[in-house]
């Protein structure tokens, strides 16, 4: 039946071919813009269902496998009688496609895929009241613009992390202060510069455009109108010719400093402890420019079949202990203020400066760019992510 | 016992019958998974996605073909591509013809099956394990910058040249093993009468050896060629920042999966186009 299907289709498809020739047929594309479908929040909690399906990032949901020692999941699973089925996903693209399949319950999104959650409304606004440990979450990652609409929450905050200026100490002198040293002055290390391998890094090339162009009026990097794309754009293609290779793999990102093929470039803090672990000379920090950053919300989605343990779940991974394990496995700053006192390390929030909301505010947070900017300009349209995603293919060459 | 017989004499009497009851479960695999997978593949390069939420919308367009055509990078691309696979296919079919002339010819004949068998070991290894090998020798002041260094030379570093290096590595064996087959059946009779005729050794090998191994170098070609065209993974590894079809299919997957669908019929075409001029050769016949 279904080979018939398919060849009606591709009959069908030679005609159109022999039809439209070279015509170009409307895209589907409209921009939904940010006025998320009309959805209620949970008002209260019902009985447990007995398990809950989850998406989330390597090292968030761990029940011992991957290491004994690490295991929230279990006593999670003993106190709630909520059995944990987690999916791993290694981008915020296969995020968003796995919560449409409608199977998982809640996904730890980051800013690039929430905003895309919220507006398909397969994200469902949150009832913070039915989380208890959300009122220890600091105040720098309520409300904000990747998680709520209009004051209403979507998810609840998991934890944060900047994009960081990187650098080999003995190969870079002087030492740099700005982002210049990853585009201006690129050319210097030729060959050795590198980059995180993602459209989102186009916004890593605005925000330094933002100071150092400050007659392009970039005011948010995720809302690049097309003249501010173009000079974003141009930039990242100057800095090609001095990249050596570009990361998306964190592991690959520590060998090619160890060995000295990358001597500068951005990274995750997490990244910078493990090579200066294994022996790289390297320190990272946040330039003056400011720089990118990420910050994960797990959301519940809108038709949930097991809502109650989503809640429940969403309230154990920030609980303070719970969410000073997982921040100290991953190597991010912990959402919960109580957290802080329970990690291991008792410098761990100082080094990824989980209370200090000064260093925040200089941190652009990953977020979806849509046609719509984000900034609130009405008089022009900005570059949607489809059109980033093309120019990245296009700045790789 | 009775029935079996029956069917066994129906069965003998139509030999038709007989055929299509053999061959109906091969050609339906052949049908459905591999022709019907490659024919959704095709189809779906006509669909489109919505740009904010990167679903797939099932209107017919050949935007996507056109974007192909008409963006240069995609082109640049493609171009590249095709470039690394023959130039790939070129190397291992030079590195090659000697190495087999060795283990067929010139070594003793019970030496032959082991050097056949070190030949084959690198395919035991698992590819990643042997591509991440050559990023530590690649790697700045790795083996190969060491090696290079009292010549006054560096190693080449990450990139094409790298990947292209990496890559006839990998497929190296693919290319022996058919030419070892070749120079092996080659009758010894036909040297000896090119040699009675007063040819050098130069000439038999270019008028007698290299006109019947040629086909083999061919079959070859088309596994070095064909591996090399579809490979993403190891141009990520030792690239540098090199892209190639497969990783612009990759990178496509996710957020545009028609595009991803155009994409991958480009390499479909030009395996088939190469298959095409291979069969002037006469390789399938030797594969």
């Amino acid at each position: 039946m279904r080979l018939t299907r398919t060849l009606h289709l591709a009959a069908a498809t030679a005609l159109l071919l022999a039809a439209t020739a070279c015509g170009s047929g409307s895209g589907g594309s409209s921009s939904t813009g940010l006025n998320p479908p009309d959805l209620k929040p949970l008002s209260k909690l019902g009985k447990s269902e007995g398990q809950v399906n989850l998406i989330a990032w390597a090292g968030y949901v761990e029940n011992g496998s991957d290491d004994p020692k690490v295991d929230w999941v279990t006593p999670f699973e003993k106190q709630t009688g909520c059995k944990v089925n987690s999916k791993v996903a290694a981008s915020s693209d296969e995020m968003v496609k796995l919560m449409k399949t409608g199977e998982y319950d809640a996904v730890s999104a980051s800013g690039d895929a929430s905003l895309r959650l919220i507006a398909s409304g397969d994200a469902a606004p949150v009832n913070t009241k039915l989380v208890p440990n959300y009122k220890d979450v600091f105040s720098g990652l309520k409300n904000g613009a990747w998680n709520s609409v209009k004051g209403q929450m979507y998810g609840i905050p998991h934890g944060r992390g900047a994009n960081l200026l990187m650098y080999n100490t003995q190969k870079v002198t002087p030492a740099p202060t700005s982002w210049a040293a990853v585009f201006d002055d690129a050319a210097k290390y030729k060959g050795h510069v590198t980059a995180y391998d993602s459209p989102i890094y186009i916004a890593d090339a605005a925000l330094y455009l933002k100071s150092t162009r400050p007659e392009l009026k970039i005011k948010d990097p995720y809302a690049l109108d097309q003249k501010q794309f173009d000079a974003a754009v141009s930039l990242l293609k100057k800095q090609n010719a001095s990249i050596g290779e570009y990361w998306s793999d964190y592991l690959k990102e520590i060998s090619a400093f160890k060995s000295g093929d990358s001597v500068v470039g951005t990274t995750w803090q997490v990244i910078a402890n493990l090579a200066a672990g294994e022996g790289a000379k390297v320190k990272a920090f946040v330039p003056k420019e400011g720089s990118t950053g990420w910050s994960d919300t797990w959301m519940i989605y809108s038709k949930a079949k097991h809502p109650d343990c989503a809640y429940q779940w969403m309230n154990w991974i920030v609980s303070p202990k719970v969410n000073a394990q997982v921040a100290e496995y991953f190597g991010e700053a912990p959402a919960n203020s109580k957290a802080c006192e329970l990690t291991s390390d008792k410098n761990f929030c100082t080094t990824f400066h989980a209370a200090d909301e000064d260093y925040w505010k200089n941190i652009a947070f990953w977020n979806t760019p849509i046609e719509q900017c984000l900034d609130g300009r009405t008089d022009v349209k900005c570059v949607p992510y489809a059109k980033w995603v093309q120019a990245w293919t296009e700045i790789k060459g | 016992m009775a029935l079996l017989t029956r069917t066994a004499g129906a069965l003998h009497r139509r030999p038709r019958l007989r055929l299509a009851l053999l061959l109906t479960a091969p050609l339906l695999w052949l049908a459905v998974l591999y022709l019907g997978s490659l024919s959704v593949l095709f189809v779906s390069a006509f669909w489109t996605t919505n740009s904010f939420t990167s679903e797939v919308v099932k209107v017919w367009s050949t935007d996507n073909f056109h974007e192909l055509f008409t963006t240069p990078v995609y082109r640049e691309v493609i171009l590249r591509s095709v470039g690394v696979a023959l130039a790939v296919t070129a190397l291992c079919a030079v590195i090659a013809f000697p190495l087999a002339f060795y283990t067929a010819r010139v070594a003793r004949p019970r030496w032959r099956p082991l050097l056949v068998v070190a030949i084959l070991t690198p395919l035991w290894a698992s590819y990643l394990v042997k591509v991440y090998a050559w990023r530590l020798i690649l790697s700045e002041g790795g083996l190969a910058d060491w090696m290079l260094r009292p010549f006054g030379l560096g190693g080449p570093g990450f990139g094409l040249p790298a990947a292209v290096l990496t890559l006839t590595y990998l497929w190296l064996p693919y290319m022996i093993l058919p030419i070892h087959t070749a120079l092996e059946q080659l009758p010894a009779g036909l040297l000896d009468a090119s040699a009675d005729l007063g040819a050098r050794s130069w000439r038999t090998f270019r008028s007698v050896v290299l006109p019947m191994v040629l086909p083999s170098v061919a079959a070859g070609s088309i596994f070095t060629f064909s591996l090399s065209l579809g490979d993403y993974i190891t141009v990520q590894i030792v690239g540098g920042k090199t892209q190639l079809i497969g990783n612009l299919v990759y990178s496509n997957i996710e957020l545009n999966l028609p595009m991803a669908a155009a994409l991958g019929t480009v390499p479909v075409v030009v395996i088939v186009l190469y298959l095409l001029a291979m069969r002037r050769t006469g390789a399938l016949s030797s594969l």
